[in-house]
């Protein structure tokens, strides 16, 4: 079958790409564009580490045909840091030893990007459910939580 | 052994620096084991069996090998056989005759999801279609799921002729009994005859999963001389070295292995899967060959830890003192023989000094996938047992938990019922930091409950080498062979840069390939920051004595009349205050024209590492409505020995314990009538998400272990142990109602509130 052609915008720099019809956007990013950031944990959209932003909403880019990235902006975690200068979350996950293995990481750090894009000011259980969907094995969350909670605390100026 | 530093002020050691690779892992540049790739890639897919058990009659591969972009393809006749026969110490026995029938299927299939083929193909997708053309021939058999009706006489057998180890007089009979094991301490039965109260109680636990995030993934590259390159996410790049070379029948020296960085494994990744049969895959085909599993393949196919079918009997004396302990322990070895069932029995008790123990384990095969570690192997399942029973225990002569356990703890000298006395300080002091949380005094409110409980852990230490390298601008490179998978990189360096009194930014720690540094243990039995670590230790007090023995050509004067002090060599003895120091940078520059490179390896066979302890106490509130219990605290103290980077310490007691929960109440293996999973995935094998918890309390002990220069005692394991019974326990107290069944579900707890009694 012939391949998609598909224009984008990935992290803010326009981008084309081919794809098999049944290729998800986790498999065009991974396989075709070598961004390799963005993890498979399941494929199945239970565990949250292929999170990406598609348009400004938090998306698990296996539940996404790499079809459908037709026209969108989308931001993995390669864009989420500026140049060498890491963004506050990327800062406070290292500060706070929110990573242990750190597979779980770049998910998460798209995913409670979104959050506070959206909120400057969530309570802690607002962060908890926030993040339910994006699965952590090693650190029990507590550290997660209080790197986005002191980033949103920082973000604020407070 | 030297004396653990206390002497002087830590300057290093004990602070909260940002971890060597944190910047990698938090901008997606981390390479992991799926993030590797090659010109001219194949992709391997495995073709598995939909069957729990069945007989292979004949494999059929002419259709897949015609499909366009079909490269290669592989069975179990393409794999050398291998002797049976059991190699290495009784508790990690392997048998290679089992290894390669695991990766690759030959006379039958023994799970659902057990391996029979595997092809290599152009593009994933035309892989996936070739595995649909292969034809099996199967004769499906009976299967057995369960731990107590694989014991059964008439079971359906998984091997005709295996004979049950351990039996006197010897077993004569072919059995799903792999092994059976026993220790014993004193004399039990006449113990048991003297106690003022006994009490005895059953339980069952499920296989659950190690759960990490990242699944098996792995590439290999081979070249025409033999020669073969693999990057793998692994626990040990030396351990996937040696097994890999073995099972497809290649010189050691022959296979190199990259250790990618690893996305959790709590010890489901110290065996191979995917390694040898890329190899196969890429030998065949000439071209490298990337396999990565799906997250409905590590459920079918890798883990997960024992189920259990266990009995525990206590006998106590009214002032509380413990005189007799049994337990007897059936664990599910999965496929092939090999559950962590004699851990089980070791540990099950080891925390308390009990004169009169006996423990009894069965090693069982059944129709599931081959178990492998998890966290503290074996021990959490025995200690759910034990644990819980030394609760009734408590209750029964009216004695409060902790103090029960304070009254029966392990010394110094206590013997264990494996045949060596603890030599280690911390259990008291552990339990003391738990009885003295304000939270354990805090009022309870309607359906709410506390509950207590303790956990021992072996702990590891073993074969480490490392490389340390000063570099001209005095930053130092410290090389190990130990992959880091909870912040070891960060402790070494923190280790290396306190021994060499350089700052822990002038440290650069890597994991070196198989090919770059000498063998080294898996990372695994807490070893790393205790084996490596002191390997590391060693390396850097080679690199001194060099720095002194440059100072001296320097200054013309005697090598023996310069010491090491701050990180400065200074003139000593007769030459005291002749020159003013020189500082590691202002050596290390002055290399070339003082003998050239300074570099040092080291690498030992490293001893006395402490035991593992931890004790915990929960408070929970059951819903009488629904059965579902929520976690309001969790307090878990552990004696790390010294926590060498406190965060650390302490991501590894919550990430422990947040397993433990997840054990206690949700995570199992369900299976449909066929032996089929049904649940291989994480929507409904649920693991704990964020908004399932409290905030996990930690405390730090620090008893620090005399063999270690600055004290360190394992900290990634023990944690584990006791949540499920400390979840037990207070649902226990919550209801009134004992839970003996893992998980605690909703439904369960609710049986359990409506039954009456």
């Amino acid at each position: 079958m012939a391949k998609q052609h598909v224009t984008t915008s990935i992290n803010g720099n326009a981008t084309e790409f081919l794809c098999d019809t049944h290729q998800t956007l986790l498999e065009v990013l991974r396989d075709e564009l070598y961004m390799t950031g963005t993890k498979e944990g399941c494929g199945t959209g239970d565990c949250g580490a292929c999170t990406v932003n598609v348009n400004g909403r938090m998306m698990c880019s296996c539940l996404m045909l790499g079809a459908e990235a037709q026209g969108k902006s989308i931001t993995t975690i390669e864009g989420i840091a500026n140049g060498e200068k890491l963004h506050l979350l990327q800062k406070k996950f290292i500060e706070h030893a929110a990573l242990q293995c750190g597979i779980c990481t770049p998910g998460m750090i798209v995913a409670a990007k979104t959050l506070l894009d959206n909120n400057k000011n969530p309570t802690e259980e607002q962060v908890r459910y926030w993040l339910a969907g994006n699965l952590c094995r090693c650190t029990g969350y507590n550290q997660i939580i209080e790197a986005v909670m002191d980033a949103a605390k920082e973000l604020r100026g407070a | 052994m030297s004396a653990v530093v206390t002497e002087k002020k830590l300057k290093v050691v004990g602070t909260r620096p940002d971890r060597p690779e944190g910047v990698p892992k938090v901008t997606g540049t981390a390479q992991y084991g799926a993030d590797w790739n090659l010109p001219g890639m194949l992709w391997g897919k495995i073709l598995r069996s939909p069957h729990a058990h069945a007989r292979i009659r004949k494999i059929d591969t002419s259709k897949a090998l015609k499909l366009p972009g079909v490269k290669a393809i592989i069975t179990g006749a393409d794999f050398p056989e291998q002797k049976f026969d059991y190699v290495g110490a009784a508790r990690v026995a392997l048998n290679f005759w089992h290894i390669t029938r695991n990766i690759m299927a030959r006379e039958k299939v023994l799970f659902e999801g057990h391996p029979l083929a595997a092809v290599a193909a152009t593009t994933p997708a035309v892989a996936a279609e070739a595995l649909k053309l292969i034809e099996v021939d199967y004769e499906v058999l009976p299967h057995v799921i369960d731990v107590d009706e694989a014991m059964k006489p008439d079971a359906p057998l998984l091997f005709e002729d295996m004979i049950p180890r351990g039996y006197q007089p010897e077993a004569t009979q072919p059995s799903n009994i792999s092994k059976r094991v026993d220790f014993k301490l004193g004399d039990v039965d006449a113990a048991f005859a003297t106690a003022d109260e006994v009490v005895e109680a059953s339980f069952r636990t499920a296989p659950v999963h190690q759960g990490y995030i990242e699944p098996h993934a792995c590439l290999v590259r081979t070249d025409a001389d033999g020669q073969a390159e693999c990057w793998s996410s692994s626990q040990g790049h030396f351990a996937v070295r040696n097994l890999t070379a073995k099972i497809v029948g290649m010189k050691v020296g022959d296979l190199r292995c990259h250790a990618a960085e690893i996305g959790g494994a709590f010890g489901g990744k110290t065996v191979v899967y995917v390694e040898p049969v890329a190899v196969l895959l890429s030998k065949k085909s000439g071209h490298p060959v990337k396999i990565m599993m799906t997250r409905e393949e590590v459920f079918k196919a890798t883990g997960p830890t024992s189920g259990a079918s266990m009995t525990i009997k206590i006998g106590v004396m009214r002032d509380g003192k413990i005189v007799a302990a049994e337990g007897i322990f059936k664990y599910q070895a999965g496929a092939f023989p090999g559950s962590p069932v004699m851990n089980g029995c070791m540990c099950s008790f080891a925390p308390y000094d009990i004169a009169n123990v006996r423990t009894t384990g069965y090693d069982v095969v059944c129709n599931r996938p081959k178990t492998v570690a998890y966290r503290a192997p074996g021990s959490p399942i025995s200690a759910f047992a034990a644990e819980s029973t030394l609760d009734l225990a408590a209750r029964k002569i009216g004695m409060d938990p902790v103090q029960f356990r304070l009254k029966n703890i392990a010394k110094p000298g206590t013997p264990t019922v494996f045949g060596t006395k603890l030599n280690f300080n911390g259990f008291a002091e552990t339990l003391q930091a738990l009885q003295k949380h304000p939270g354990y005094t805090a009022p309870l409110g309607k359906n709410q409950g506390r509950g207590v409980a303790a956990g021992y852990w072996f702990n590891g230490a073993g074969e480490s080498s490392a490389v340390v390298s000063a570099n001209e601008d005095g930053t130092v490179v410290v090389a190990t062979g130990s992959p880091d998978i909870g912040g070891s990189r960060a402790s070494t360096a923190q280790m290396a840069a306190e021994t060499l009194g350089i700052p822990y930014e002038a440290v650069r720690p890597i994991i070196a390939d198989t090919n770059s540094v000498g063998f080294t243990q898996t990372t695994g039995g807490s070893r790393v920051t205790f084996a490596t670590g002191m390997t590391v230790i060693n390396a850097c007090n080679k690199v001194i004595a060099e720095m002194c023995v440059r100072a001296a050509k320097i200054w013309k004067i005697e090598p023996e009349n310069v010491v090491w002090e701050d990180g400065s060599a200074r003139p000593a003895g007769k030459r005291a205050g002749e020159f003013p120091p020189l500082s590691f940078r202002e050596i290390a520059s002055k290399r070339t024209a003082t003998g050239g490179p300074i570099s040092a390896s080291a690498t030992m066979n490293a001893e006395g590492q402490a035991p593992g302890f931890t004790a915990q106490f929960c408070d929970v509130e059951v819903d009488p409505e629904t059965g579902h219990v929520k976690i309001l605290r969790f307090v878990a103290a552990q004696d790390v020995g010294r926590a060498i980077h406190p965060s650390y310490c302490e991501g590894q007691i919550n990430g422990g314990v947040v397993q433990g929960i997840g054990w206690a109440l949700n995570e199992e293996y369900i299976y449909d009538k066929q032996g089929h999973l049904e649940n291989p995935g994480f929507l409904d094998y649920r693991m704990p998400v964020a908004s399932d918890l409290p905030k996990i309390e930690p405390i730090l002990v620090e008893v620090p272990n005399p063999n270690h220069p600055y004290g360190v005692k394992g900290v990634a394991e023990a944690n584990i142990v006791p949540p499920m019974a400390a979840v037990a326990n207070a649902i226990h107290m919550a209801t009134g109602k004992r839970l003996t069944d893992l998980p605690m579900s909703p439904p369960k707890v609710l049986a359990a509130i409506d039954a009456t009694g």
